[in-house]
């Protein structure tokens, strides 16, 4: 393969796992608070849809991107409501947040920019633009280095950057803040917070809060920087895979950052050679499509090992009598 | 000494539902002391703990720490207020280290690294003045019970608590480390902090405590100075009765082998394996105890014995050889066999909770030609029989169509016995038969114990209760890690010799006693974490 495919492989493979970064650090955060949330997909779907519809009609970028951080942070709300307040069960809320945020992105689209469920496509202010680091240009020129910096280090939006700073950032509060060994106790051993006199509640209320602005970051990326606009079910399963990536991760930060990056790639292959021909067999445009999702489920079956995910995810906390 | 009470309580009630857990309690605890309060399963002990660390807030009354009126809210206040507690059920996180266990809740500012480096000194310190050395680095997954216990102590310590409230502490250690916390509670008597004993366990409260509450359905009957009372009065105060704590039994005359247990090895779902080559005889006419602290591979015996667990080795039944895995090893095949099983947890694999007691006497046996008409089941039939028993069993109340979840633990117990007992077994499984049974329902089982012993039968007792298992042995094994330590006599052995095994020592180590069983405990809980890390 020539380098400078390569490299255009790797830059789309950023471009593609971005989204799924996002979205998975959100789920650590709810999930290391015992929250497991299937409802990643739906959020992100609304902030994609409420992000481009803001942004074309205000010609805003930024104020989409607050509205899509909006959208997404509502539905968190819900689901904190259901769950964490009246002790529903987790799953069943996220599903409900999933099927309430398909329905409603497409409805709304329709009803307000009567596109046949999109949203009019973004251009200008409306969209984040790629970013050219400094001297992306002139360095271009300097052998190996100079391509790796402008194909792949430059050129990107801005919340691509601010999506691998999440993962250190991440890392820190959750393993050197008061924050974070509140959170990932609250998620292993609520009672233990409990009888140490902080609010249960309160901790996964803020877990579930920071889950929903970054799903809000996610959703507003696909539809404001990696593409420009909304069209229905453009998340395509990112949730999902952003679920399985966290697995993988066993809900580690930087190992997400690493399943993310991985995942990515395989969309970035399945894009790129749409055509593949083996052994003089066309391979179906299909097949490639599905590739990435085979592959997930593979790769969750088979090279996981013993993922140990928080201990009382999933469970709603009641003191016991 | 001051005569301010450190702890005062006046007339606390409250109530879940229908069901009036404390009833107009008052007590006073003075500082420098150890109190025991002690009553039985359900007496509302454990309630009146939880509402004075702000677990459960009170219906009524008040609480004065100090000489002062408190209002205890939540276990913020209660910690505020000098109040720590150390549950029963620990509350630690499993996958975090000793030292972030201590600061959870109670860290010095945002950032983690200021409040782990003074955390480190202060346990240092702590651990020097009470005894009370732990790792600070190591996950408390990997630390052995006693351990965790003890974190939970530096927890409350290091929020300064002066009053350390003690829920059942010893139900989980073996009898070496219970007398290391009572060490420890010693020294921090000697300090000038308050202690509140929650216990059942009358020889505890005997020896550690200073003054003793009694609590009998909610309500406190009697506070009395230990001094002053015996265990005899103190069982009498917390049944309401006088009560035999001595079981009556004629030496035993074992006769032939019924059951014979040769190399019993099982691997449990996490792939550790619970039972390493367990062997054991078992006689007709004879009670065999066996005793260890809990899991140890005790509960996995009875699940193997009783046909719900597979295993490798053999077990012979009157020289019948019984199936350890695949058809015929199930539940249903061992009663046919003449087993009989009083499982350790009644109210999971005992009874179904949500029936009636009429049905709850014929599971296992509901088979059985008699209990059948055509087709269907002769329920007057049972139910008619299930009256009988239950009025034999002196089941309280005495009502065949009530849920057996509506029961108290003791009489849950003896239905359950009822139905094993009634099939005349010839060798009888039992599980901790008294666990969560009221004293007057425990003289009653032990009796039946016997009597069916006396009738020729053999009985395989499992306790974690050392007490139980000499009241009724007439011969005791030791298990500890998956392997039968030895047996002994119980009229040529004591508590000592039988914790020493229960620690998997069969001699007296030559350094303290305390430090070798630390690190058996240890090495055992590395073990286990290993397979589930």
């Amino acid at each position: 393969m020539e380098f400078v495919t390569l490299l255009q492989v790797l830059d789309s493979t950023v471009r593609l796992a971005m989204p799924l970064l996002l979205a998975c650090l959100a789920g650590l955060f709810s999930e290391r608070a015992g929250i497991f949330d299937i409802g990643l997909e739906g959020k992100m779907l609304a902030a994609a849809f409420l992000s481009a519809a803001v942004a074309a009609v205000t010609g805003s970028v930024w104020l989409g991107l607050l509205a899509g951080i909006g959208a997404s942070l509502l539905l968190s709300a819900i689901h904190g409501l259901a769950s964490i307040t009246f002790r529903g069960n987790q799953l069943i809320s996220g599903v409900a947040i999933n099927f309430l945020a398909s329905g409603l992105t497409v409805l709304l689209a329709q009803d307000w920019f009567a596109e046949g469920g999109r949203t009019p496509s973004l251009m200008g202010a409306g969209r984040f633009e790629s970013l050219t680091l400094p001297f992306a240009e002139t360095l271009s020129t300097v052998p190996v280095l100079g391509p790796i910096y402008y194909e792949l280090i430059s050129g990107h939006s801005i919340l691509v950057y601010v999506g691998f700073l999440m993962v250190p950032l991440t890392w820190w509060v959750l393993f050197r803040t008061r924050f974070g060994l509140r959170l990932r106790a609250v998620g292993e051993a609520p009672e233990a917070v409990d009888t140490a006199g902080v609010s249960v509640v309160g901790m996964r209320f803020a877990a579930v809060a920071i889950c929903g602005v970054l799903c809000g970051l996610a959703g507003a990326y696909l539809a404001t920087g990696l593409q420009a606009g909304f069209v229905r079910e453009m998340t395509a399963g990112r949730g999902y895979i952003a679920l399985a990536a966290l697995i993988f991760a066993k809900w580690r930060p930087w190992h997400a950052l690493w399943a993310c990056l991985l995942f990515g790639l395989l969309q970035a292959v399945a894009l790129r050679y749409q055509n593949l021909e083996i052994a003089g067999i066309p391979l179906p445009v299909q097949l490639m499509d599905a590739l990435p999702y085979i592959l997930t489920v593979v790769i969750l079956a088979g090279f996981v090992g013993k993922a140990i995910p928080p201990r009382a995810g999933g469970q709603p906390y009641v003191k016991e009598r | 000494m001051s005569d301010i009470p450190a702890i005062e309580l006046k007339g606390i009630s409250k109530a879940f539902g229908p069901v009036q857990a404390n009833r107009d309690i008052s007590i006073r605890v003075m500082p420098g002391t150890i109190h025991g309060i002690i009553g039985e399963n359900g007496a509302g002990k454990s309630t009146l703990m939880s509402i004075l660390y702000g677990f459960y807030k009170a219906d009524a009354g008040e609480i004065h720490v100090n000489g002062t009126r408190r209002d205890i809210t939540d276990s913020q206040a209660a910690i505020a207020a000098g109040i720590g507690m150390v549950f029963q059920h620990f509350k630690l996180v499993q996958n975090f280290t000793v030292l972030e266990n201590i600061i959870l809740g109670a860290e010095d500012g945002p950032l983690l690294r200021p409040s782990l480096a003074r955390a480190r000194g202060v346990l240092k310190s702590l651990a020097e003045e009470y005894e009370l050395s732990v790792d600070p680095d190591e996950l408390v997954e990997n630390l052995s019970v006693g351990h965790q216990q003890r974190v939970e102590i530096l927890k409350a310590l290091y929020r300064q608590a002066d009053i350390l409230i003690l829920d059942e502490p010893t139900g989980v250690l073996t009898p070496a480390e219970a007398d290391h916390l009572f060490r420890i509670l010693d020294n921090l008597r000697r300090e000038g902090k308050t202690i509140l004993l929650i216990t059942h366990k009358l020889r505890e409260i005997m020896e550690i405590t200073d003054t003793v509450s009694v609590m009998r359905r909610g309500q406190m009957t009697a506070t009395v100075r230990t001094a002053d009372t015996s265990p005899e009065e103190l069982a009498e105060l917390m049944v309401g009765r006088k009560v035999l704590l001595r079981v009556d039994k004629a030496p035993a005359t074992p006769g032939r082998v019924l059951l014979e247990v040769e190399n019993l090895r099982h691997v449990d779902a996490h792939g550790v394996e619970r039972l390493k080559g367990v062997s054991l005889q078992l006689r007709a006419g004879e009670i065999l105890g066996l005793a260890g602290v809990a899991g140890n591979g005790q509960s996995e015996l009875l699940e193997v014995l009783g046909g719900y667990a597979a295993a490798k080795g053999a077990v012979r039944l009157n020289g019948q050889a019984l199936p350890l895995a695949g058809p015929g090893s199930d539940a249903g095949a061992r009663r046919a066999a003449g087993l009989g099983h009083v499982p350790e947890d009644r109210q999971t694999e005992g009874l179904i909770m949500p029936y009636t007691a009429w049905e709850n006497t014929v599971f296992g046996y509901h088979r059985d030609p008699r209990y059948q008409r055509g087709l269907l089941m002769d329920n007057a039939a049972i139910r008619a029989e299930a009256a009988d028993k239950m009025a034999r069993y002196d089941v309280r109340p005495p009502d065949p169509d009530l849920a057996a979840r509506n029961f108290s633990g003791g009489n849950q117990q003896k239905i359950v016995l009822a139905r094993e007992i009634e099939r005349d077994p010839e060798v009888l499984l039992i599980g901790q038969p008294t666990r969560g049974v009221d004293i007057g329902a425990i003289e009653f089982i032990h009796k039946e114990i016997v009597r069916l012993r006396d009738r020729g039968k053999a009985i395989l007792l499992v306790s974690v209760e050392l007490d139980e298992i000499f009241a009724l042995s007439d011969r005791i094994a030791v298990i500890f890690d998956g392997q039968i330590m030895g047996e002994r006599d119980p009229a040529r052995t004591n508590q000592t010799e039988l914790g020493l095994l229960m620690a998997g020592m069969t001699e007296m180590p030559d350094g303290p006693l305390v430090e070798a069983v630390d690190a058996q405990m240890a090495a055992k809980a590395a073990r286990e974490a290993e397979h589930h890390g």
